[in-house]
């Protein structure tokens, strides 16, 4: 179904982490309706390691996946080990991803990072709010952006053929 | 897995019993080529013109003013591309609306790359065409008008007997998109006006593959295949042959049957619409009457379409989004956002199709998974709690 893995699959059917963590010491958040998929991780630290954390997925199949599977990596790490969690670490563990859903796995990466680094602000006294920090993403790499259905190849918004194999997007 | 509950039929119907035994009866003997001119031509060519009467009196034409495609998507690059072509040399100005099929969009899409011009009017929050506005839009240079019979999304059918008064008036050729009509609710090209309907037979129990164009006598259209002389020279290369026969079965089928089918459809689609606005926040999209028996488009807010559709499916129920997302796009939909739906309810749009095959009991099982299905999703979409107010 949809070219998923069998452990994307199963990690939608079944997800860990679900929920909100009350009180929780680092919120991330990222990505919003207008492109797809919106994804929030809540973290509880205990002796510098992820004790604790959750999230919420509103998005396609990959997502939910992609969030359940990036929770379960974090869950007991250090936070120096968590920030190491790359889009391309889910992606694998996951067994791969459609390439047109690759941005999935970008959004819960970002979102672990946004709550770690929320984590720090707040610690550091460097945010009142609790959503406030600005986060640069590990890796460099664009929200909402378009893939020829055809080669998959990344492609930019508005382009109508793709730069690979010159077929025209969809719209 | 459990048993197949197949509610998807805007994608494709179940292949219809009766067309099954035809197409299996000509498979074991057919083979010839109408064009030759011998006796197994003379055969196949018998069953090419029956086939043609049948799918002309399905839309009350003439046998002659039928061309057998390869589909829907041909009739209408045909009807687009070969007017368009035909009559450059009298303007390059077509007019259609924002919501029309991909077929119609990427046709348009080309031609402007070639120099037409187009003007694309806006539809209502029900996904109608206003016809003053289709007349506004026409200018001394317009050479063809298309608008949709009835939307694949969303099941609104357009007063197209309106739009052609006013192409005639103006003497401007119409064409109509009627693929997810055309068999389902009557079309007919002569109280309609038109000049071209797009049709396509796995609309209406008839197989994939197989489509027809109807092309009013005298119209200036040039082929969209050059070849041989087949179809009335309007259509090169031999015909689908195994295709055309189950199609025309299946347009007698449809004639015959269209009352009491749409009868059974208009239940199902009743029931379950009723189901379905038992769930909290879901909202029905399309014209509450003048729409398609056999199709209901909902928005479920706060989820997503295809995670949705991947948890109907591991429960064997068949469904189709227009979720962007599952098409290798990340962009909404074009006719979601025409009729004014936000972003996110666009995302959580499903669509359910009914063929006759569909029982009540289908529906229950379909909608107690459906049900399921969302209340898993929306615990966990952060979207659903900040809009219970959660906080």
């Amino acid at each position: 179904m949809a070219g998923y893995s069998e452990t994307v699959m199963e990690h939608f059917k079944n997800p860990r982490n679900v929920g909100r963590i009350q009180n929780a010491d680092g919120i991330g958040e990222v990505g919003n309706p207008v492109c797809g998929d919106m994804m929030t991780i809540t973290i509880k630290i205990k002796e510098d390691r992820i004790g604790d954390i959750k999230f919420e997925t509103f998005g396609c199949g990959a997502a939910i996946a992609v969030s359940s599977m990036v929770t379960e990596m974090a869950k007991g790490k250090t936070l120096e080990e968590a920030l190491q969690i790359t889009n391309k670490s889910v992606a694998a563990e996951l067994g791969g991803l459609p390439r047109n859903k690759l941005h999935c796995s970008n959004l819960g990466a970002d979102a672990l990072r946004k709550a770690i680094t929320n984590y720090y602000d707040r610690k550091e006294g460097r945010v009142k709010e609790t959503r406030g920090g600005k986060v640069e993403p590990l890796e460099k790499h664009d929200e909402g952006r378009c893939y020829c259905p055809y080669c998959q190849l990344e492609l930019p918004e508005e382009a109508p053929y793709c730069t690979n194999c010159g077929k025209p997007t969809v719209k | 897995m459990e048993k197949t509950i197949y509610l998807d039929s805007i994608s494709a119907t179940p292949l219809h019993p009766e067309v099954r035994k035809v197409m299996s009866e000509y498979l074991g003997k057919g083979f010839g080529n109408p064009i030759s001119q011998h006796r197994v031509g003379d055969e196949a060519s018998g069953a090419l013109e029956a086939a043609r009467a049948e799918v002309a009196a399905l839309i009350n034409a003439s046998p002659q003013e039928i061309v057998f495609t390869s589909g829907g998507t041909e009739s209408i690059n045909h009807a687009i591309k070969g007017v368009a072509f035909a009559m450059a040399e009298k303007g390059k100005h077509i007019v259609t609306s924002n919501i029309e099929h991909q077929a119609v969009l990427r046709s348009l899409r080309s031609l402007k790359k070639l120099g037409y011009h187009l003007t694309s009017v806006p539809v209502d929050e029900y996904g109608l065409v206003d016809p003053k506005a289709i007349e506004k839009a026409m200018t001394g240079e317009t050479i063809l008008v298309s608008i949709q019979h009835a939307n694949n999304e969303i099941g609104t059918i357009e007063p197209i007997a309106e739009i052609g008064k006013i192409t005639r008036k103006r003497g401007t050729l119409f064409h109509t998109d009627a693929v997810a009509s055309t068999g389902v609710v009557p079309v007919d090209v002569e109280a309609m006006g038109v000049d071209l309907l797009s049709l396509a037979a796995n609309q209406f129990g008839g197989p994939s593959g197989v489509g027809a164009l109807y092309i009013r006598s005298k119209t200036k259209i040039v082929p969209l295949l050059d070849g041989g002389i087949q179809e009335n020279n309007l259509r090169a290369g031999t015909q689908n042959m195994l295709g055309i026969v189950g199609m025309g079965k299946a347009a007698e089928l449809a004639r015959e049957e269209m009352a009491t089918r749409t009868k059974d459809l208009l239940q199902l689609k009743k029931v379950f619409a009723e189901r379905l606005m038992s769930i909290d926040e879901v909202v029905l999209n399309g014209h509450p009457t003048r729409c398609l028996p056999n199709l209901i488009s909902c928005s479920v807010k706060y989820v997503e379409g295809e995670s949705m559709v991947l948890m109907l499916d591991e429960e064997g129920i068949c469904v189709s989004t227009r979720s962007a997302c599952a098409t290798g796009s990340l962009r909404a939909s074009h006719v979601l956002i025409s009729i004014g739906l936000d972003y996110m309810t666009t995302q959580g749009t499903l669509i359910f199709s009914f063929s006759m095959n569909n029982t009540l009991e289908e529906i229950d099982l379909a909608f107690a998974a459906l049900k399921r299905s969302v209340e898993f999703l929306r615990k966990i979409s952060p979207l659903y709690q900040k809009g219970k107010g959660g906080r």
